[in-house]
């Protein structure tokens, strides 16, 4: 049985419910992702976002993008996200301040940018559609990307290997290494001697006890008057 | 009709300016990098509507997202490594409590 070209009752079609459908759950979901007290419930309505980014995609007739999308922004970054909050959660997070407190000039500045960029685009003749021919299809897309764009799909790659190697690096913990050793380095990231912790879980950094926690390096942190 | 170039482009535009208030306005950095992967979506968005709706660039639009899609998965392995690692020293993802670079 076939659906009929339009919605009874309301004379739209089908396409546009979806795309209103979709609209609603996308922008909804990134205001959940934006004003969301609770990190983790944030990292979970920006997969709802991106879920429906992908029927948008599937709507724009670009069938492979939506599957990338599902499968790069929802399968691999969301869940990298989530064990991200996850690994800096610590138990005062959810019930502190979550906006700065100069949030009003940031919401300022997104109304204008909103505004103006609404602006430009009712402003400006866009091309209108020609014919219905214009889905990427998939095989048109791999024939260029490794005709044309074979340059940038090989930079891509190389980009993609210094990404994790350079993840992997900034991320180790370096138990092994004295931090005498690492003394006169520059002051990196892998320092694993924490600064000692006051009782209410804030850094004292500020505090002379930060020099005598990492002895005799000459890292900024320590040199500060 | 609500299917056109423009609702598509209005759409880009408010969810890019929704992760831009959130990357100006939260206090966490994971949030932020979260904002930052909405205006990369935002971006997607736009040139995916352009390349449906300009029979040229059907194919061109498409590989551009994936280029995208992949220097965003990039973006998101570097900082998300450089908030851990930051997050081990000083014990909080709240980006105004890392105050030590700034005098």
């Amino acid at each position: 049985m076939a659906l009929p070209q339009t919605i009874p009752f309301l004379g739209w079609s089908w396409d546009d419910l979806i795309f209103l459908v979709l609209a609603g759950l996308m922008l909804g979901g990134a205001v959940m992702v934006v004003i969301g007290r609770n990190i983790i419930r944030s990292g979970l309505f920006m997969i709802l976002s991106f879920a429906a980014l992908a029927g948008f995609y599937v709507l724009l007739g670009a069938p492979i993008v939506a599957a990338a999308q599902v499968l790069i922004y929802i399968g691999a970054i969301s869940v990298l996200i989530l064990f991200a909050i996850m690994l800096t959660q610590s138990k005062a997070g959810p019930s502190r301040l979550v906006f700065h407190h100069q949030a009003w000039a940031g919401a300022i500045a997104a109304i204008g940018l909103a505004s103006l960029l609404v602006l430009v685009v009712l402003s400006t003749d866009w091309p209108a559609q020609v014919g219905q021919g214009t889905a990427a299809g998939t095989t048109a897309v791999a024939q260029l990307l490794f005709s044309e764009y074979v340059l940038a799909f090989e930079v891509v790659s190389v980009l993609l290997l210094a990404a994790v190697i350079g993840g992997v690096f900034l991320a180790k913990r370096e138990e092994s290494l004295d931090p005498g050793e690492r003394a006169g380095d520059e002051p990196t990231l892998g320092r694993n001697q924490s600064p000692p912790v006051q009782a209410d879980g804030r850094p004292s950094a500020s505090t002379p006890r930060q020099v005598s926690g990492s002895a005799r390096s000459t890292t900024a942190i320590s040199e500060r008057p | 009709m609500t299917q056109s170039l423009d609702a598509y482009l209005i759409l880009a535009s408010l969810l890019f300016t929704i992760g831009t208030f959130g990357f100006l306005a939260r206090r966490n950095a994971i949030a932020m990098l979260m904002s930052i992967e909405l205006m990369l979506n935002a971006v997607n968005l736009a040139i995916v509507a352009f390349g449906a709706y300009v029979p040229t660039l059907a194919e061109d639009g498409a590989l551009i997202a994936l280029f995208v899609m992949a220097v965003a998965a990039a973006e998101a392995t570097v900082g998300l490594a450089i908030i851990i690692a930051i997050y081990r020293n000083r014990r909080t993802p709240l980006v105004d409590e890392y105050a030590s670079m700034r005098e």
